[in-house]
C-alpha cells in the first residue's frame, strides 16, 4: 500500500508546482490471489498487486478537472494532475463538485479489519477438495465448469487539500461453484452457489458446495411451464437484482438528470405496497466488504431508503445533497461526473402481515431463484424488464424445474403486487433480504 | 537510457545489481534486453513457458447532457502481467510496477505459486534470444494517430452540436446523451518462444442516448458506432442522420404495445442482429468453452451444427472494424478464421493456453481487456455471410412474424441456453411490417437455432459491440445479413 502521508506531501508538491491550491485524491490498493481448478488439477492462479488513484483539481475559475491513473509513483502523480488541471478547463461550469462538508468528520466505524491471507497451495487444496465433493455429490453432475477461490486485501484512501485524511483496509475470501450435468438424452442442467467472508478459515465452504449440489440435482427433472400469469416468489438474491436493476429510483443523480423513474418530488410518497421497507446499510454486520466512508471522504451511514411502502430518502453525493437540500449519504464514487450507487441493501417488513405464505403449501406458483441477462433485458428508464431466470414451479411443497423461461413486467407494479415478506432473511453479495411473493407477473414459457 | 546486456554469460546471484533503466513512455526495442532477461530467468527456474504483456493506455471519455458537457474523464494506466505455464497448469500474476525489479517480483510470485524455484545463486541465466521486434506500430504509421485524434475542445464541440440536432429532430425529449470515448493503447507483448511483437491500438466509439416520455409512455433509444485505427473518426460522424434514425425510433417506440409472448418466426435486421450468433454460437466455438465442457459444439468439428445455408466468419482484418486487430494479445498476427461453412463446423477459435489444453491451434484469439487479465480466446469480427435471398423473399415468407430491428444486448450460459433482448421490434403480418413492438426477449437453445436460419439475405452489414467474459469486456464487432429464424420464443407480457 502506498503511504498516504508520502502520497499527501508528493501530491502536495506537484500540485503547487503546476499552481494547483485545491485537489482532492481518491485511491486503492488491491493485493489478490485467486485460483479454479478443472478435475482436481489446479487450472490458473492468478496474483494481482495493483494501484490506482483519482485526482480532482480545481483550476483558477473554480472549474474542476479529474484523472485517473494506475501509476502512483511521483512522475505519474504528476502527470495526472496536470492532465487534469488541462481538463478543468472544459468542466462543468454549472454544480461544480465541491468537497464533501463531511469529508472531516470524525468515523466511528472500525477502518481496520483485515486477516492473514492463506498460502495459494492450501487454496488449491481446498478447491479441488471441494469440486471433487460436488462431482460426488450426484452421478449426473458431470463437471463443475465455474469455480473459483479468492483471496483479496483491500486499501482505500482519500485526502483533500484541506486536511481531510481517510484510510480503510479490508480482508475477505470468497468462494463460488458452479455444476453442470450430463444424462443421457437429457439436456445440461446447472446451478451454482457463492459465498463470502473475512478470511479463508470462516467460509462456509460446505454450506456453498450444498447449496450448488442441491440447487443442480433439483433441475434434473425439468418441464415446459405454461405461459400465462403467476404468483410468484423471488429469492432473496433475484429480488435484490431488480432492486439493484431499478435503483434509478431512489438514486439522486439519476433524478437531476432525468435519468429516473422518480422525481425531485416523489419523496413522502407512497410508491410501493406498504409491506416493503428498505435501508441501505455500508456498515450493517453482515457487510464483509464495508466501507466507512465513500468516493468524497464521506462517512457511510444506515438509510432509510423506502419505509412501509413509502419513499422517504435518496442515495445522495455532496452535490446533489446540496441540490436538493439534503445531507450527504456517503454514497458518492469520485469522478469528473460524481455518480451515487448504493452499498449493502436490507430489506425487510415493518408491517404484521394479515395473510402468510408458504412455499410449503403453496399451488401452483413459481420460484424464480436467480435472474439473468439484466444488461440486456432491463429497462431501467421505462421501468419494464423481461428476463430468462432459473427457478421451479411449486406444488405443495413439490418443486419441478423449468426448461426455460422469461419472466416480464414493470418494476413498480412488481413492488405494488408484493402480497408477503417472509420474516425470515438471507444473507447475499448484495445484502440481506427475505424472500418475496408478488402476484400476477407474465411467464413466458411454452 | 538504452539498457544493456550484461557483458558475460549471467549468474543468477548478479540478477539484483541489474541496472536496467527503462523508457517509461515507449514500448520499444529497449525493453529486448531486461524481457529477455526475465524470460530466461523464469525458464532456468522450470517453466515451460513465459510471457510478458506490457500495456500503457491513454483513455478518455466524454459526456453531453442535453446543452452542457456534464464530463470529461481522462485515465491513464501503465500495467503488466506476466503468465507462466507448468505443464497445462498456469499462473497469471499483474502488476502497476513496470521496473525492472517490479517485473522480476511479479514473475518470481507466478514461479513461486506454481511451485518452482529460483535458480542457486551459481546458477548460469541464459537470456531467451527474442526475435526481431515485429513493430506494427511503426511499421503502420500508428505513432502519429494519438497526435492526430480530436482535442478535449473538438470533442466538447462535436457532442454538443450533436446533441442539439437530436433536440431537433425529437419530439417528447426528457433527455439527451450524447458520449464519445477514445481508447488509445500501447502493447508489447515477448515470451519464452521468442516471440517480440509491439503494436498500437485506437478504438474509439461516439453514440447516442435518447429517452422520450409522454405521460405513462416513455421509451429510451441508443445508438453506438465504432471505429479502430482512424484518428478522425470524431470528425466524421455524420450526427445529423444518426439523430433523426435515433428519433425516428423513440418516435415509433413511445407507444408501442408490449408484445405478447410466444413462439414465432422472426426476421432479424442486419448489422447489430449479428449478435445472435455472437452469443448463440461464437461463443461455443471458442477454446474457453472446451476447456470449460460448456460448449455443445467441442466434438462436432467437421459435423454439420447449422442450417446449410449458413456461413460464418470470426477475423481481425476488416478496415476500421471495431473488433479489428493486426495482432492478438499473444503477439499472434490477426487471421480470417472460418467457422462454419453451409452448416458445417470448420475450426474454433484458440489462444495459447485453449491451444495448449484442447490441440486446435492458434487463430489469433487471444484476446483481453487489459493487463490485468490473462489472454482467453475471444471473438474479433464475427458476422454471417451474406446469402442468396432477397429481403423482400425473407418477409414474404412469414404470415405472422416479428421483426427484429434493433437487438440489444445478450448472454449465453454454461448450457448452451442464450438470451438477448430486442430493442425496437414490429410484428410482420402477411409479409408486411405492421404495427411496433417493445418489451420482447428471444430465449433459445443454441444447438436448436442454428438450424433454425433458415434464409440469409445479401445486405451483410456490421455493428460495434462489448463482449464480457473471461478475460474482461473487449472491444468486438457483430454482423450479418438480414436472416430468418424459423422459429423462437419471445418472451413478453
Amino acid at each position: 500500500m502506498t503511504n498516504i502521508q508520502e502520497l499527501a506531501n508528493y501530491v502536495r508538491d506537484s500540485a503547487s508546482q503546476i499552481g494547483v491550491q485545491k485537489f482532492d485524491i481518491f485511491g486503492s490498493s488491491v493485493d489478490e490471489t485467486s485460483v479454479q481448478v478443472d478435475s482436481g488439477e489446479p487450472k490458473q492462479v492468478k496474483a494481482s498487486n495493483r494501484s490506482g488513484v483519482t485526482v480532482r483539481v480545481w483550476n483558477e475559475n473554480n472549474n474542476v478537472g479529474v484523472t485517473s491513473t494506475t501509476d502512483v509513483y511521483p512522475e505519474g502523480i504528476e502527470l495526472a494532475l496536470k492532465t487534469a488541471y488541462e481538463a478543468s478547463f472544459f468542466g462543468v461550469k454549472e454544480n461544480v463538485p465541491d468537497f464533501s462538508p463531511e469529508a472531516l468528520a470524525p468515523i466511528t466505524a472500525n477502518t481496520e479489519t483485515t486477516a492473514p491471507q492463506a498460502p495459494v497451495a492450501e487454496l488449491i487444496e481446498t478447491l479441488i477438495s471441494a469440486e471433487k465433493e460436488l462431482l460426488a455429490a450426484h452421478p449426473a453432475i458431470a463437471g463443475v465448469p465455474y469455480n473459483g477461490l479468492s483471496q483479496r486485501d483491500l486499501d482505500r484512501f482519500y485526502l483533500n487539500s484541506e486536511g481531510a485524511t481517510r484510510h480503510e483496509a479490508r480482508s475477505y475470501a470468497s468462494i463460488y461453484l458452479y455444476s453442470k450435468t450430463d444424462e443421457e438424452g437429457k439436456k445440461p442442467r446447472s446451478a451454482g452457489a457463492f459465498r463470502v467472508s473475512r478470511n479463508l478459515q470462516n467460509l462456509d465452504i460446505q454450506a456453498c458446495l450444498q447449496e450448488a449440489a442441491e440447487k443442480t440435482i433439483s433441475h434434473l427433472n425439468y418441464e415446459k411451464v405454461k405461459s400465462g400469469k403467476y404468483r410468484i416468489v423471488f429469492s432473496p438474491e433475484a429480488f435484490l437484482s431488480l432492486l439493484g436493476a431499478f435503483s434509478n429510483l431512489y438514486n439522486a443523480q439519476s433524478i437531476l438528470d432525468k435519468q429516473s423513474l422518480s422525481t425531485p418530488e416523489s419523496i413522502g410518497k407512497q410508491i410501493v405496497s406498504p409491506l416493503l421497507s428498505v435501508c441501505d446499510d455500508a456498515l450493517h454486520p453482515e457487510n464483509i466488504a464495508g466501507e466507512t466512508f465513500d468516493g468524497e471522504g464521506t462517512p457511510t451511514r444506515r438509510i432509510s431508503i423506502i419505509s412501509d411502502g413509502v419513499l422517504t430518502n435518496f442515495l445522495h453525493s455532496a452535490g446533489t445533497a446540496k441540490r436538493l437540500d439534503a445531507k450527504p449519504t456517503g454514497h458518492a464514487n469520485i469522478g469528473a461526473k460524481v455518480t451515487v450507487s448504493p452499498h449493502f441493501y436490507h430489506v425487510f417488513s415493518n408491517q404484521p402481515a394479515t395473510q402468510t405464505y408458504s412455499l410449503d403449501a403453496a399451488e401452483n406458483v413459481i420460484f424464480i431463484d436467480d435472474l439473468h441477462a439484466l444488461h440486456a433485458g432491463v429497462k431501467a428508464l421505462q421501468g419494464s424488464f423481461s428476463l430468462p431466470f432459473d427457478g421451479w414451479v411449486v406444488n405443495n411443497g413439490k418443486r419441478t424445474s423449468i426448461e426455460s423461461a422469461t419472466v416480464a413486467g414493470d418494476f413498480l407494479e412488481v413492488l405494488q403486487s408484493i402480497i408477503f415478506v417472509e420474516p425470515e432473511a438471507e444473507l447475499t453479495p448484495a445484502g440481506v433480504c427475505p424472500r418475496i411473493w408478488v402476484d400476477n407477473l407474465s411467464i413466458t414459457g411454452e | 537510457m538504452l539498457s544493456t546486456y550484461p557483458s558475460s554469460l549471467l549468474l543468477s546471484r548478479e540478477l539484483p545489481n541489474l541496472d536496467y533503466r527503462l523508457k517509461r513512455d515507449r514500448f520499444d526495442e529497449t525493453w529486448e534486453a531486461p524481457l529477455a532477461t526475465l524470460l530466461g530467468l523464469g525458464r532456468a527456474a522450470g517453466a515451460d513457458f513465459v510471457e510478458f504483456f506490457l500495456e500503457r493506455v491513454n483513455y478518455i471519455n466524454c459526456l453531453a447532457e442535453d446543452d452542457t458537457i456534464a464530463s470529461i474523464s481522462p485515465r491513464l494506466s501503465t500495467g503488466a502481467g506476466v503468465r507462466v505455464f507448468r505443464g497445462k497448469a498456469d499462473c497469471y500474476v499483474s502488476t502497476n510496477d513496470l521496473t525492472f525489479n517490479g517485473l522480476k517480483a511479479a514473475l518470481e510470485k507466478g514461479l513461486s505459486i506454481l511451485g518452482l524455484q529460483l535458480p542457486a545463486p551459481n546458477a548460469y541465466i541464459p537470456a531467451i534470444n527474442l526475435k526481431l521486434l515485429r513493430d506494427y506500430a511503426t511499421t503502420k504509421g500508428k505513432d502519429s494517430w494519438f497526435a492526430g485524434c480530436s482535442s478535449i475542445r473538438e470533442m466538447g464541440e462535436v457532442l454538443l452540436d450533436a446533441n442539439q440536432q437530436l433536440q431537433l429532430k425529437a419530439n417528447h425529449v426528457q433527455s439527451r446523451r450524447a458520449t464519445y470515448f477514445r481508447d488509445w493503447q500501447e502493447v508489447l507483448v515477448a515470451s519464452s518462444d521468442g516471440t517480440f511483437a509491439r503494436d498500437i491500438r485506437l478504438t474509439q466509439s461516439v453514440g447516442f442516448n435518447l429517452l422520450c416520455a409522454d405521460g405513462i409512455h416513455r421509451t429510451s433509444i441508443g445508438q453506438r458506432a465504432g471505429s479502430t485505427s482512424d484518428p478522425n473518426f470524431l470528425r466524421a460522424w455524420d450526427y445529423k442522420s444518426t439523430a433523426e434514425e435515433v428519433a425516428e425510433s423513440a418516435g415509433k417506440m413511445l407507444y408501442a404495445d408490449y408484445v405478447e409472448s410466444g413462439t414465432y418466426p422472426i426476421v432479424m435486421a442486419n448489422q447489430f442482429g449479428g449478435v445472435i450468433f455472437h452469443e448463440a454460437c461464437g461463443h461455443l466455438l471458442e477454446t474457453t468453452q472446451i476447456e470449460r465442457k460448456t460448449t455443445p459444439f467441442a466434438d462436432k468439428k467437421g459435423e454439420k451444427i447449422a442450417h446449410e445455408s449458413l456461413t460464418a466468419w470470426d477475423e481481425g482484418l476488416s478496415d476500421s472494424a471495431f473488433g479489428t486487430i493486426d495482432m492478438d494479445d499473444e503477439g499472434m498476427p490477426a487471421q480470417r478464421t472460418l467457422l462454419i461453412e453451409n452448416g458445417i463446423l470448420k475450426n474454433f477459435l484458440s489462444d495459447r493456453a485453449g491451444s495448449l489444453r484442447t490441440g486446435h491451434p492458434r487463430t489469433g484469439s487471444g484476446r483481453r481487456q487489459s493487463y490485468t487479465y490473462a489472454a482467453a480466446s475471444r471473438m474479433r469480427n464475427t458476422y454471417i455471410a451474406p446469402g442468396s435471398y432477397t429481403n423482400e423473399e425473407i418477409f414474404g415468407s412469414i404470415d405472422k412474424g416479428i421483426y427484429c430491428k434493433k437487438m440489444g444486448g445478450g448472454s449465453v450460459g454454461a448450457t448452451g441456453q442464450f438470451n438477448f433482448a430486442v430493442e425496437e421490434a414490429y410484428l410482420i403480418e402477411n409479409g408486411k411490417i405492421t404495427k411496433p413492438l417493445k418489451g420482447a426477449t428471444l430465449i433459445g437453445d443454441a444447438q436448436e437455432i442454428m438450424n433454425k436460419i433458415s434464409m440469409c439475405s445479401q445486405d451483410l452489414g456490421l455493428a460495434a459491440g462489448f463482449c464480457g467474459s473471461v478475460s474482461g469486456s473487449i472491444y468486438v464487432t457483430v454482423g450479418q445479413p438480414h436472416i430468418k429464424v424459423d422459429s423462437i420464443t419471445v418472451g413478453g407480457r
